[in-house]
């Protein structure tokens, strides 16, 4: 019964209240991080941790936080875990903390942690939490790897930096520069939002 | 830093047009497409957006620079910016609410909304990123409300003419709003190279 419950919390996150294309939230660094599959990579790890971890303080914390500066409280826990992403990315991937320059930080001021945390950490008990953190944050990196696979391959002709594209592919500057980030977020929102409930359901648990 | 040669007027400049906070650096998107379906409450947003942005930038650096690098803090700037923005804001909510009703009629529902925009946060992590000095902070953080204002206002334009357009269902709302933005980023990427600020 637990079980299929976590499940249920997990594809949920994943695929139907998926934070960007149903709820629109986080946009910003979706945008911005995805030109490279690595920093999408790195980016989307780091969100998947800050939000596990914010969801289950603040679920653990749920009795004992005054109603009145719940947001305060929850702002400092996610901040204090976003500093930890950043002194770690900073110490051993120095070159990858640079290219996401303030973007980091600006986990911060993601909608999604601070939705999820409002939402469900509030109510519900530790491993739902979990659960749910986990989920929300795989939805939101899935979202980032597919937009990134596709700018990195049609801007640079590359995965992951390696060559895949064959000799005579003319690289799409555009995909790599603020425009495609745009044309690509919204031609995956249409995708999304064009198929079906059914098969929605039947994605979601697929991944 | 290759940006310290920038004079402020410059980077004011150049955070309006060529590096347009919200076309290049995707800050504060998720207002922006909430907030855009009309001139009036887009106009609203941004002043209120100008004004905390460039208060907020010179309040942060001064922070920064005589507070926490002095005491080694450096690490929980991310937190002290939080808290400052959102005291700030605080602070001018009650201050308009007091002195000037009419003022406070037009931005007093926005302000709110503004502790949580990422383009505020933004401009503040940028700064000390590309190692501004005061004046540029300053020139960056109006430039950059500015700038936000300028995009937001265009869109709040174009989504009211919208309304009578058939658009696909499933590109509804935030899909229709993403593709104006990305026309808009390539018309901005006609002033690019007049400043090089990257």
């Amino acid at each position: 019964m637990a079980k299929l419950k976590s499940g249920k919390i997990f594809a949920s996150g994943l695929w139907k209240e998926n934070p960007i294309f149903r709820q629109i939230l986080g946009i910003c660094s979706a945008l911005a991080v995805t030109n490279l599959l690595i920093n999408t990579l790195i980016m989307g790890l780091s969100l998947i941790f800050v939000v596990t971890m914010s969801n289950v303080t603040v679920s653990a914390l749920r009795n004992i936080t005054p109603t009145r500066i719940r947001m305060m409280v929850q702002t400092l826990i996610i901040a204090s875990y976003v500093i930890i992403v950043d002194v770690f990315l900073k110490a051993y991937l120095p070159d990858i903390s640079e290219a996401l320059g303030p973007y980091v930080g600006l986990i911060i001021t993601n909608c999604i942690i601070m939705g999820r945390c409002e939402a469900f950490a509030r109510n519900n008990t530790l491993w739902p939490s979990f659960v749910d953190g986990v989920a929300s944050g795989c939805g939101y990196a899935f979202v980032l790897l597919t937009i990134a696979f596709f700018r990195e391959l049609m801007g640079f002709g590359t995965l992951f930096g390696m060559d895949v594209m064959p000799g005579g592919w003319t690289n799409w500057i555009i995909m790599v520069m603020p425009p495609g980030a745009f044309f690509m977020l919204a031609a995956f929102i249409w995708v999304a939002r064009s198929l079906p409930p059914r098969e929605e359901e039947e994605a979601g648990v697929k991944r | 830093m290759e940006q310290l040669g920038l004079s402020a007027p410059v980077i004011f400049f150049a955070a309006i047009f060529t590096n347009n906070i919200l076309l290049t650096n995707f800050l504060g998107m998720c207002s922006f497409l909430a907030i855009s379906r009309e001139v009036k409450a887009s106009l609203g947003l941004g002043f209120a957006v100008i004004f905390v942005m460039t208060c907020t930038s010179a309040l942060n650096y001064l922070v920064y620079h005589y507070l926490l690098i002095p005491l080694g803090l450096v690490h929980f700037r991310y937190i002290v910016f939080i808290i400052v923005i959102a005291a700030f804001v605080q602070l001018v909510e009650m201050m308009i609410e007091r002195s000037s009703p009419v003022l406070y009629v037009v931005l007093g529902i926005f302000l709110p909304l503004i502790t949580v925009n990422c383009a505020i946060l933004g401009v503040s992590l940028f700064m000390i990123i590309r190692e501004y000095t005061f004046l540029q902070s300053v020139a960056y953080g109006a430039g950059g409300g500015i700038g936000w204002t300028l995009a937001i206002v265009a869109m709040g334009g174009i989504r009211e003419k919208l309304q009578g357009a058939k658009i696909p269902k499933p590109l509804e709302g935030p899909g229709i709003a993403l593709i104006i933005a990305g026309l808009m980023a390539l018309a901005f990427m006609a002033f690019s190279g007049m400043i090089q600020m990257q």
